[in-house]
């Protein structure tokens, strides 16, 4: 439940592009058309779904205060936490150069469709704010900083899908002269960041709603009972009457 | 300008406005719409933003000739990195309450586009007084957009700016105000950053129609 919660949460009430802008570098830049934005937002996912768990551990077991406990007890008393930046864009960089040897090596047809954008997702902001709010929000485990990498690459991905298929569409209006290309598309993502926002309270009325149900689905047996046992009375006395008529 | 040649000069001002880094290059979006809420943190931002560009772009154009191209992008990310754990460093220790409210977009300077755009485009094929030039001015281009939506987006949104109460008092109804003037809540919401920075890409371009995109 808590995974699934958070799975939600990640993809549209805290969605990348339009509740934090992250990665919009790269989403402004590479959603002319949709089946690169595809790509490109298969690589987030996938690449996100590694490195956030990879950072968790980094932050858990050497950033953290207090986190080399486990190095022994001399070593308690340590924060390193001022690292933290230079430590997951490091793991970040490294992470995307050993995943692109490894899908040219086993997978040479995704390698040929991700091609060029392997290597560039180590500089979008999406990757390192992924790391980075897990941090900020103290991701209790490593399964749900998982949950939380995939869940924010799928929503990241969303966003790129659904705006380079208006971006193909939008290109047969007629759109005033200056705003074309870059000015809409700020406009148009605006409009669909106010459209998320109305996922905002999906989580928090979804709870209400759930207790209220169990409510009613302890009443509703009482009352089928009282339901079956008038309908075996009444068969009863039909079944009287007709013996009586017989 | 004396001191500086006319190209020189240029490298200052055309990210101004024909070559802005946000509004026609396209970079560094993330930070200039996600901080933008108050004039106080774009500002904030703008600067810290300056000193990693400046002092990175020197850095990087100095380091250009050792560096070897198939890890040039790990090497220039530790060289941002660095940078900005001195400005994270330094905000928190001279205002912490900003820096908590910037939080982890002072960390995603790291990857501002901005920055590693410049390094790639410049800074590795120029020298370092040049490369310094060309990071001010396009830092200066970004923070011009920066405060410009901050002030946008404070003034409309809650009717003050750095804090002050320009438009009189909303409890007390002084000032415009006392004539029915309501804040627009809606402005401090992540989306109308979005449509301030269209707007400005918009009235821009209506100026200089040699912007003007074909589609």
């Amino acid at each position: 439940m808590e995974h699934l919660e958070l799975f939600f949460k990640s993809i549209f009430i805290d969605n990348m592009v339009f509740a934090t802008f992250l990665g919009m570098c790269s989403y402004l830049a590479v959603s002319k058309k949709v089946t690169t934005a595809v790509g490109l937002g298969a690589a987030v996912i996938f690449v996100l779904m590694v490195t956030v768990p990879l950072n968790w551990l980094l932050d858990q077991y050497i950033l953290q205060p207090g986190a080399l406990k486990w190095l022994g007890v001399e070593y308690a008393a340590y924060d390193l936490s001022f690292l933290s930046f230079i430590l997951f864009i490091a793991t970040i960089a490294t992470m995307v150069q050993l995943v692109e040897i490894i899908v040219e090596k086993f997978s040479p047809s995704l390698y040929n469709s991700l091609g060029i954008f392997l290597p560039l997702i180590a500089v979008n902001c999406a990757i390192l704010g992924g790391s980075l709010f897990m941090q900020s929000r103290e991701i209790p485990t490593l399964g749900l900083a998982l949950t939380y990498g995939v869940g924010s690459g799928i929503g990241w991905f969303l966003a790129i899908l659904a705006i380079a298929a208006i971006r193909e569409k939008i290109r047969y209006s007629n759109i005033p002269a200056p705003l074309r290309g870059l000015g809409i598309t700020f406009i148009v993502t605006g409009l669909m960041a106010i459209g998320f926002m109305s996922f905002g309270g999906m989580l928090t009325g979804g709870e209400e709603e759930a207790k209220a149900e169990e409510k009613t689905a302890i009443e509703t047996p009482v009352e089928e009972k009282k339901i079956e046992e008038a309908t075996k009375e009444v068969k009863e006395e039909v079944a009287v009457n007709t013996k009586e008529i017989k | 300008m004396g001191l500086l040649s006319k190209k020189d000069a240029a490298l200052i001002t055309d990210p101004f406005a024909d070559n802005n880094p946000i509004t026609i290059q396209v970079l560094g979006i993330c930070s200039a719409l996600a901080i933008t809420a108050e004039l106080k943190a774009s500002i904030v931002m703008a600067v810290s933003v300056l000193f990693v560009m400046g002092v990175g772009n020197v850095v990087i154009s100095l380091m250009r000739n050792i560096i070897p191209s198939k890890i040039r992008i790990i090497a220039q990310l530790i060289v941002v990195a660095t940078l900005v754990i001195i400005v994270d460093l330094v905000l928190k220790a001279v205002a912490y309450d900003l820096s908590k409210t910037l939080g982890a977009f002072i960390g995603l300077i790291i990857t501002n586009c901005i920055i590693m755009g410049r390094f790639e485009a410049f800074a590795l094929a120029n020298g370092p007084w040049r490369s310094f030039l060309d990071g001010i001015g396009n830092a200066v281009g970004y923070g011009v957009i920066l405060i410009l939506v901050g002030f946008f987006r404070e003034l409309l949104g809650s009717g003050t700016l750095l804090g002050f109460k320009v438009l009189g008092d909303p409890i007390e109804k002084t000032g415009l105000y006392a004539l029915g003037y309501e804040n627009n809540g809606f402005m401090l919401l992540a989306p109308m950053a979005l449509i301030v920075v269209g707007i400005i890409i918009w009235i821009q371009r209506s100026r200089n129609e040699a912007l003007i995109e074909e589609n």
